[in-house]
């Protein structure tokens, strides 16, 4: 059996261990990325290149169609009820003026709502998409404060808002555990991740940490956000006789349109999901109640519905992240050498998801240390499921981990770059695999040449500028390369020379079309505007999750085998009257609008030409990457080091962030201009959970108490200063285009660089976000 | 009484109710304006009202008859994009392109409002007849306008180049 099939089966739970070996053990030539992708030799071309968006021009005038968006005949606008307790029943329920206010189509509760499974939990299957595991609208039972209870459809938005208003609703309560402390009081429980407990002891850190020289140990918090994109949360929804079809806002379409099938009994492609534009996602538009309810409600209305969620609706039925209590501990050598590290802790969660904020997984790969002890607890709440947001487990987790690591560095009385610099691992230091590629020194110091490392003052508290207190800090940023299987891509090229790509994936922003385009020009050697991408169609093939920062090396790595299935068919189409004729499909490549022998280009054809022989218009093609074995034979990352400068004010304890510069280590750049834009956005993101955001929960009611953006804040125009953004481009050799993940890296280390700048500002060591001034008078 | 919505006439609702951002979407289908809280507070909406900006959530339909309403769609004319669209798009001053036109309207209305000597919170000299766009006093008249891609930095270069570099 191949390694690759092997592979294929351990995905489906056979033999999981055997395979792990195997791949570790495996020669590198056998694994994906095991021979580079040849693109990464190509430095002269489009990759990495400022093409400005492809879809620019369509967004700036408005005209990029985003799930509210769809016109359709008949609409009806639907408005969503909330419970208002977090746990118990509905006890009486009176729909009746609401049904009879002007211009409802229907009201409907778990009443009349047909009939439907649960939404399949994200994770606990391949296709998943679910927010939650909870019956929808099925029964009485209240579950979170906020649930959905009632759902008024209407033939415009304001009739079906003032209807809602006449829901009657009474509810008796039942005791919920809505308090951390009280859940933890009740005891915690391991946090299992894709399966697995979140814990890993190597040593006796305990006893380590006891014995070292140096040490800290600390316990940091972290509150709960909400991703709070532009574009609420919104479907436009219509039955067609049996089949659905769903305009979303997704980053999921496929894994959206298998869960609802699956909740309505339906064959998945009787389900067709499409989300051409997503306002924002940051891990949360995946599937969560409301496209089940809008999908339900049409079924029953026989018409079409608009389900846009209010700000409010968003808050109330679209989970955050959760909030973290982390214990950070470090025992150090009097030279700085890390002995031992701990980072244990409690994250509540729901018995009804399955997201243990899994805020350890940074501290796996960043430090050398001999002993290790790593731990997520999980406690279980009565509030809405807490999900993914940018980073999970990494932005909480560096904050904790970073922070610890400068108050070391204050410890021992050492600079923090250098201390970084003397516990750099040679090979991963938990599960002992090589890096595939790891320049986090050089980014280190090139940011801090840059940045004017060398001026700050080590001494906390001791620059002024009038009021102001000035400060310096640093952290280091990370975040995993992924790539989940299962994509497959299809490649059409038409005789006059033209290439579609079209795979499953997602542009909620990040560039992904553009970048897309720019590659696939390259590959095959052809001009941006001869390449069209197609994507956010659930119809199209492959299923490339936008989440995990991988949907780039996703598309890649499909597109790639797409490439060789595609030249295989063109030499055979080329026969033997070609100058290419005896060639096989890896001697060659796509060169000036056609195909030549990558040692000899010389020896080139034009697809045109090729196409024109052999009578044929187009051929196309469809191919699926190989497993992401390449992750368990490497240790992947992209690094980051963030250099920060803070002015607090020493009246009123405001902080003001005046200089910020992220230096990335993520492998190839695609496109300079939508990275830096990634970069800046992530790390604005993480000004954001430094300073300003949390998602306030009534402890007492369990309710979400700020669920608008006046109270919410997030980073705006005056809080963000010119960050400046730069990177390594030194290509991974192991990822296909040379290019590791960089959509969520950039908000992970801010919180601590600025937490550090804020001690070094003022000798105060805040440890618990976010440093509002009120932590600072 | 008419509203002029981008040089065309439209009537206005029968249902008082309706704001000047759900006529614009939902019975024009003018959907380049977006709503992205429905309270003000993002700026997502904004639309420029007689040449000054307003949060059209805010704005009942019915009270703008007589007004001339300029959306995102009617600044490009004849296919061509407004000088402060095509710079956004060359300093990447968007992501995902959903507070894009209420970032664009906010920022023309913003610059006749410096032009016109309207002071900001940041505004040093408060009876200056004309005020420059700084970097505090751009990104201080731009703060009701939320990005949460985080795009700040390529919009402030987008709306310098074309309102303080190109001398407006």
């Amino acid at each position: 059996m191949s390694i690759i099939e092997q592979a294929k089966q351990a995905a489906q739970g056979v033999a999981q261990t055997v395979v792990q070996k195997a791949v570790e053990l495996a020669p590198e030539s056998w694994l994906p990325g095991g021979k580079p992708d040849p693109l990464i030799h190509q430095k002269h071309g489009l990759i990495g290149k400022p093409v400005s968006r492809i879809d620019g021009p369509l967004k700036v005038q408005g005209k990029a169609p985003f799930a509210a968006e769809f016109p359709m005949d008949g609409l009806t606008y639907a408005a969503v009820a909330f419970s208002t307790l977090p746990k118990g029943r509905i006890a009486s329920l009176d729909t009746s003026e609401a049904e009879a206010a002007p211009g409802v189509v229907l009201v409907m509760t778990y009443r009349n709502a047909p009939r439907m499974k649960a939404m399949p939990v994200f994770m606990s299957e391949a296709k998943a998409a679910g927010g939650d595991n909870l019956p929808v609208m099925q029964d009485d039972r209240i579950h979170w404060n906020g649930q959905p209870v009632a759902l008024v459809l209407a033939e415009t938005q304001e009739q079906a808002d003032h209807a809602k208003t006449l829901i009657r609703l009474t509810y008796e309560a039942e005791p919920a555990t809505t308090s951390f402390a009280e859940a933890k009081a009740q005891g915690t429980h391991p946090g299992l991740f894709m399966g697995s407990p979140m814990k890993q002891e190597i040593g006796d850190a305990e006893a380590a940490l006891a014995a070292a020289p140096v040490k800290v140990d600390v316990t940091y918090t972290t509150p709960r956000h909400s991703h709070n994109p532009i574009e609420p949360h919104a479907a436009t929804i219509v039955w067609q006789g049996d089949d659905l079809v769903v305009h979303d806002a997704s980053q999921a379409v496929t894994h959206t349109a298998w869960s609802l099938g699956n909740i309505f009994g339906i064959e998945e492609a009787q389900v067709h999901v499409t989300s051409p534009y997503v306002g924002g996602g940051f891990g949360s538009k995946t599937l969560w109640q409301h496209q089940v309810l809008g999908a339900a409600a049409a079924k029953l209305a026989g018409r079409p519905v608009r389900i846009a969620l209010s700000r409010e609706g968003v808050y109330r039925m679209i989970g955050g992240r959760t909030l973290t209590e982390q214990r950070l501990a470090i025992g150090a050598t009097k030279e700085g050498h890390f002995e031992a590290i701990i980072h244990t802790g409690t994250a509540p969660m729901t018995h009804h998801n399955a997201m243990p904020e899994p805020f350890i997984l940074a501290t796996k790969s960043a430090y050398a240390a001999r002993n290790f002890k790593l731990d997520v607890e999980v406690t279980y709440l009565d509030m809405l499921a807490n999900t993914f947001m940018r980073a999970p487990g990494e932005s909480v987790g560096t904050f904790a981990l970073e922070s610890a690591v400068d108050e070391m560095a204050v410890a021992l009385g050492m600079d923090p770059v250098e201390l970084r610099a003397v516990n750099e691992p040679e090979k991963d230091p938990t599960d002992n695999k090589p890096f595939s590629s790891r320049n986090i020194v050089e980014a280190y110091r090139t940011g801090a040449e840059r940045f004017g490392w060398s001026k700050r003052n080590p001494v906390p508290g001791s620059v002024r500028d009038g009021e102001w207190q000035v400060g310096m800090g640093v952290a280091t940023s990370t975040y995993p390369y992924h790539r989940m299987p299962g994509g497959a891509a299809k490649l059409t090229l038409t005789r006059d020379g033209r290439m579609q790509v079209e795979i499953a994936a997602h542009e909620m922003g990040m560039g992904t079309a553009t970048a897309q385009t720019q590659v696939t020009a390259e590959r095959f050697g052809l001009e941006l505007d001869q390449v069209s991408f197609a994507y956010g169609d659930s119809f199209l093939p492959g299923q490339v999750l936008a989440g995990g920062s991988q949907q780039t090396a996703s598309i890649g790595a499909s597109v790639v085998a797409a490439q060789h299935a595609l030249v295989a068919e063109l030499l055979k189409l080329a026969g033997n009257d070609s100058p290419l004729a005896g060639l096989r499909a890896d001697e060659v490549g796509g060169m000036e609008g056609g195909l030549a022998k990558l040692d000899e280009p010389g020896r080139h054809e034009t697809y045109a030409s090729i196409l024109s022989r052999a009578q044929r218009d187009e051929v196309s093609v469809v191919a699926s990457a190989p497993p992401p074995l390449e992750t368990m034979h490497w240790s992947m990352h992209s690094w980051g080091a963030m250099f920060c400068e803070v002015r607090v004010n020493s009246v009123t304890g405001e902080v003001r962030v005046s200089r910020f510069l992220g230096s990335f280590d993520c492998g190839r750049i695609l496109n300079a201009k939508t990275a830096a834009s990634q970069f800046r956005g992530g790390i604005i993101m993480g000004l954001g959970m430094a300073l300003m955001e949390e998602t306030q929960f009534d402890e007492r009611s369990g309710r979400v108490m700020n669920p608008s953006l006046a109270e919410y804040h997030v980073p705006v125009h005056l809080d963000v200063p010119e960050i400046e953004v730069m990177w390594t481009d030194i290509a991974d050799p192991h990822a296909p285009m040379g290019a590791r993940g960089i959509g969520e890296i950039g908000i992970t280390g801010v919180g601590a660089a600025v937490a550090n700048a804020i001690y070094n500002a003022t000798g105060k060591r805040i440890r618990d976000l976010p440093i509002t001034l009120d932590k600072l008078m | 009484m008419a509203i002029r919505i981008n040089g065309t006439d439209v009537q206005a609702p029968s249902d008082p109710r309706v704001s000047l951002l759900d006529l614009l979407r939902e019975e024009l289908h003018l959907t380049g304006t977006k709503k992205g809280c429905n309270q003000g507070a993002c700026g997502a909406c904004t639309v420029l009202v007689d040449g000054e900006r307003v949060v059209s959530c805010l704005a009942l339909a019915v009270q703008y008859e007589g007004r001339e309403i300029t959306t995102v769609e009617g600044l490009s004319e004849n296919g061509a994009l407004h000088p402060l669209q095509e710079a956004f798009v060359e300093h990447d001053g968007f992501q995902c392109g959903y507070c894009t036109p209420g970032q664009i309207c906010s920022a023309i209305g913003m610059a006749g409002e410096a032009k016109r000597g309207v002071p900001s919170h940041v505004t040093e000299d408060l009876s200056a007849e004309t005020i420059t766009l700084t970097h505090d006093e751009l990104r201080e008249r731009m703060s009701g306008n939320l990005c949460r891609c985080g795009a700040y930095n390529g919009i402030v270069a987008a709306i310098t180049e074309t309102f303080v570099e190109a001398g407006e």
